[in-house]
This record gives structure tokens, sequence and C-alpha cells, in this order.
């Protein structure tokens, strides 16, 4: 107290002294919290600006003519909406479209019971348990690229440790089977790595809900002598749910725009079973350079993965209040 | 006092409980580090060890993947490598061993350091633009604040591939294909969404009475930024610069449309790794080992911090 009634006085004594020469250091460091908000706010956005919403604009701008990457010097034509409407009823476009739902589909669903699943069995805190949560996490730090690349290693069919571990546990010869050649088992290939990479991830969001449930509201429970089945479906899951939405409209999103990893995997492949949206959008602007469609799809997919955005932050926001 | 003990052990699990669910989750932690397991063990095998059928457990080691992956080689005739002069290396004598002689440096070290250069760089901008840009946002009343943070969040959103195809052109344009500037700003923009989102939470934990008497004491806004917040910001600061780190470190679909020589990184060169007649599994595993080491430290440095991270601040412990 003492010692801030001093540095008061140290203060005015020095602003006398300073008042009347105005410099440089004294008109930065006295300007308006508006200034400051904006001065340190603007980088930012500057830099959204050109490096997210210029590009942007300048895709939304191809999407209306033919323009092709490979041919710069070409003519640019303006084709109006036809760009859209062939996206739009391309076959092949809707195909993958399936093949990124089924794959969005599955891997949610498993993701979703094996994370909660864990998480609930380490919230009953066992000895070590924070331990083996950090082991467990383990996969969703790695680059998917460097993932799916190793990974295409252990799926090799007749060296892979994958088929050798399953005709192993199952007797089915080893090399009978190509996880990543066989129209059939690519996409659950797919699958299969995506739920190892993040079934720790809605692990980590589901343990966080479980323990944000007080203690207090299980103690009422018992003393009304709910049975451990009935504390389950009406405390444990309803009070975690906003939680596991939360994990699954994150996975959605990131899923749905899965690239890297199947990228590795599969590259699509065999012939186009495992080509998922951003995989047939990669052909379309980087092989076939039909930049103009290309931009077409790309603004579809940034509209859907905008929407469910939107529907995202809604969630998280909800989430915040509680 | 009993009956507080009591009422605690109503949530409290039984012994056995307790002992099935540590089970469960050990066997599978166990299980999910076995693909990891492998391809560290693999990284020490013989190229025949690797591909053999059963697969090998237990093997020589060798530092042939490792040897193979930071170099080229030719192969020569016995005679010739007869003549050469004592090994210089242990990598010279596996390499002899081979029948091949060592041509020169490969590219992994390179790209190992583009890596490096474009995580690091990247990071410092987007930590440095996401104070800034935090701060304002938690303490200023900013007009359409929520509007504009969820701007920021959303350009995080987008597929990477749908922003690549005209960010290609804009560098194309600018020059700054294969460039690693090019990928630092391209990477500083994706990250500074996830920094100014993780910041704020945690500059929002910061109590503002803080600076308020700093500010009486004749601090100016920036000196009690500087002095008070920051200081006091550290883990956060720390522990969102890691997450930055991460995401640069592992980005591959920018990377493979966007470099393709000088400004490459790792995760695009890994996967290109062959040997002489089909992969060089052993290198391949060598390199994601030595890829993959820092990220396995920094998850153990951050393992308190992960969740609020991957959820972009919204949810705290």
């Amino acid at each position: 107290m003492i010692n801030s009634d001093t540095t008061i006085l140290e203060k005015s004594a020095k602003h006398a002294a300073t008042s009347t020469p105005v410099s440089l250091a004294r008109r930065i460091g006295g300007l308006s919290d508006r200034a400051i908000a904006w001065l340190f706010i603007t980088p930012t956005i500057a830099l959204l600006l050109a490096i997210n919403i210029f590009p942007l604009i300048w895709a939304i701008r191809l999407s209306f003519t033919n323009y092709r990457a490979n041919r710069p010097n070409a003519v640019l034509e303006n084709v109006g909406l036809q760009n859209y409407h062939r996206v739009l009823t391309d076959s092949d476009i809707w195909i993958a479209m399936q093949t990124t739902a089924h794959f969005v589909f599955w891997t949610i669903l498993l993701q979703t019971l094996i994370g909660f699943s864990l998480a609930y069995l380490i919230d009953r805190k066992f000895r070590g348990h924070a331990f083996w949560t950090t082991v467990i996490l383990i996969p969703m730090m790695l680059s998917p690229a460097v993932v799916g690349n190793f990974w295409r290693f252990l799926y090799q069919p007749q060296i892979g440790l994958f088929n050798y571990i399953v005709s192993y546990v199952t007797g089915v010869p080893p090399s009978s089977f190509e996880m990543l050649g066989s129209v059939s088992l690519a996409p659950w290939s797919i699958i299969i790595v995506d739920t190892w990479m993040w079934t720790p991830y809605v692990m980590l969001i589901c343990l966080a809900g479980l323990r944000s449930i007080p203690d207090y509201i299980y103690e009422a429970a018992e003393v009304d002598r709910a049975s451990a089945w009935r504390q389950f479906w009406s405390i444990t899951i309803p009070m975690a749910l906003p939680f596991i939405m939360l994990a699954v409209l994150f996975r959605g999103i990131e899923n749905f725009k899965m690239f890297d990893m199947v990228m590795l995997l599969t590259g699509g492949g065999p012939g186009s079973t495992t080509e998922v949206a951003s995989i047939t959008l990669k052909r379309e602007a980087f092989e076939s350079w039909r930049t103009g469609r290309a931009s077409a799809f790309a603004i579809i997919l940034f509209v859907a993965v905008f929407g469910l955005a939107n529907i995202y932050v809604k969630a998280l926001n909800k989430v915040k209040q509680r | 006092m009993s009956s507080a003990t009591s009422a605690h052990s109503v949530v409290e699990p039984s012994a056995t409980t307790k002992r099935i669910a540590g089970i469960i989750v050990v066997l599978y932690a166990v299980i999910t580090m076995v693909p990891l397991a492998w391809i560290f063990m693999t990284s020490f095998k013989s190229p025949p060890d690797s591909i053999s059928y059963p697969p090998k457990v237990v093997f020589t080691p060798t530092l042939e993947g490792y040897c193979n992956l930071f170099t080229t080689r030719t192969r020569q005739t016995p005679e010739y490598i007869q003549s050469l002069g004592p090994p210089q290396s242990i990598c010279d004598e596996i390499t002899r061993s081979r029948n091949m002689v060592i041509a020169g440096p490969s590219n992994y070290w390179p790209r190992f350091t583009n890596s490096m250069v474009i995580a690091f760089g990247s990071t410092f901008l987007a930590v440095f633009l996401g104070t800034l840009a935090a701060y304002g946002f938690s303490r200023f009343r900013v007009p359409l604040a929520d509007d504009l943070m969820f701007f920021i969040l959303s350009t995080r959103m987008m597929p990477p591939i749908a922003v690549a195809i005209p960010i290609y052109l804009m560098y194309r344009e600018l020059g700054l294909s294969d460039t690693a500037l090019g990928m630092i700003l391209l990477y500083t923009a994706v990250n500074v969404s996830l920094a100014v989102w993780l910041l704020k939470g945690f500059i929002d934990e910061i109590p503002r009475e803080y600076e308020e008497a700093a500010m009486i004491d004749g601090y100016t806004r920036l000196q009690a930024f500087r002095k008070v917040v920051l200081p006091q910001a550290t883990t956060g600061i720390a522990a969102t610069a890691i997450f930055c780190l991460i995401f640069a470190w592992n980005e591959y679909a920018f990377a493979v449309l966007l470099t393709s020589g000088s400004a490459q990184t790792s995760p695009p060169f890994i996967p290109t790794i062959i040997g002489e007649g089909g992969m060089d599994w052993p290198a391949v595993a060598a390199g994601t080992t030595i890829f993959l080491v820092p990220i396995l430290v920094f998850t153990i440095l951050l393992r308190k911090q992960l969740l609020r991270g991957i959820t972009f601040g919204a949810v705290r412990k």
C-alpha cells in the first residue's frame, strides 16, 4: 500500500516533468485503449485476409471460368455456372461424397464407442491411470501422412505385421488378403488407421466430460437407491453428452476434409474405392488441371464445412456455458 | 468424519472395478503402441530381416537403415571395393558389405532442416501475432468481436486442398512457390487462428486487477501488457507454441502441393525414400523414428494442456 502510494507520487512528479515535450515513446505508450486494441488485432486479421480470404475470392472468380493452371496464357472465358452444374451432376464426385460419408460415419461411430468406453474406464481412477492416459494419447499427436506411410508397411500382404497378427488369430493365410489392394477391404483399412489414431482424441474430450460431473449428483442418486445402470443412463450419459457432441463434430469436420492419411495409404485406390472428396479435388486441380471446375468443387466443399463449423461453434458455446 | 468417508466411498469405485478397468486400459495402451514399437524395431533391422516371413521379433540390430537414410549409394564390383582403403565409418563398413559404396549424403537431412526452419519460423510468428490479438480480444471491447473470432476460427476449418488451389496460383505469381518464406507465411496463417483462440482463453484467466493495479502504479497499458500480462501468460504461450510447432511439423497437404525441392519438408519426403528394388523399409522406419521423436517429447511436456489445445480452448480441466 505504502509502496504504491509513493509510486503514484513519483508518477505524478514524472508526469509534471515530462508533460511539455511529447516524445515518441510517450506518444506510443499513451495510446488510447481503442488504438491499442486495433494495433494488436489488425496484423492477425490482415494476414488472414491475405493468405485466406484473398485466395478464396480468387477461387470464387476462377470457379466461373474455364481457367487451367497449366495453361496460364490461354484466353480466359467466362462460363457462368457451368462448372457448378458439372460438379453437382458429376457421378464421380457423388461417389466420392458417398465414400467420404461412409468413412466419416464409421470412424466417428467406432471412435465414439471406443473413446467413451476408455474414458469411462480411466475415470475409475485405477492406480497409474495418468501415465497410461498419456501413453494412449500418443498416436493423435503424430503426422497423419507419416502414420499412413508406416501403416502401409504394416498392411503389406506377405510381410506386414497386421496381416501376420490377423492370420495368427483367425488362421487365414496372411497372403490370402490384401488390406490396401482389395476393393472390399481398402475402405476398412483406412477406417482402422483413423480409429487407431483419433480414438484418443475422443477419449480425452469424453474424459473431461465425465470429470465435469459433480460427485454429489451420484451421491444423491445413491440415496434414492438408483441402480448403477440407471445412474449411467440418467446421469453419466446426459451430462457427458455435450462433450461427446463436441468430439463428434470436431472429428466430423476433420474427417470430412481428410486427405493426407488416405493419400499415403491407398492414394484413393484400388480404382477409386477410397477416393474421398479431398483426393478427387486434388486430382481435378493438380492432375487434370481443370482449375476452374476444381475451384467450383472447392467452393462447394467450403460451404459444407462452413455450415458444419457454424454448428460446431454453437455447440462449443453451449459446452462453455456449463 | 465417518459420514464423510462413507459419502466419499459412494462414488469411489470398488477395488475390483478399478483392477478390471486398469487391465483393459493397459491392454488397449499396449496394443496401440505395437505399430510404433514395430517401426522403431524395423529401423534397426537389415533389409532382409525387415521383409522376412514370419515377421522377426528377435533379430541382430544394425544401423543399416539409418546409414541408408542419410546416404546415397552406388553398386560397385567386389574388386573395386577391395582396392579401397579401410572403411571411414560404421556406415562405410555396412555399405561395403552390401557391395556398394557411399556416393554422398541423401536429402533427408536438408528436408529435416527445412521442417525445423519452417516449423519454428511459423510458430514464432503465429504466437507473436496471436498473443497480441488475443490480448486485444480479451481486454478491450472490440466491435463485432464474436464475428471476428468466428472468422478467425473458420479459416482453420477450410479443407487444405481447397485453400491450396488459389495459394498455388498466388505463390506462382509472387515467386513464393517452393520457398521457406512462403511455407512460413502459410503455416502462420493456419496456426494464428489456433493461437488466438487458445491464448484468449489463457489471458482471460489472468485477473484484470493485476494490470489495473499496475496502471494505477503508473504503468502505461503497453507496459502493463509487457511486464504483468506476458509473464503471467508464459505457460499458456509455451503450450500454444508447442501446438503450433506440432501442426507445422506434421503438415502434409500444403507441403506436398506447394513444395517440391528446396523448401520440401519431411512429411512429403519420407514416403519417397526407396531402395534398390522396392521399398527400403528400414530406412523409411529410421526416417520415421527420427521424425517422430520430437513429437513424443512434446506430447509428454504438453500432457496437461492437451485437452485445451485440441478443443481450441473450449474445454479446460
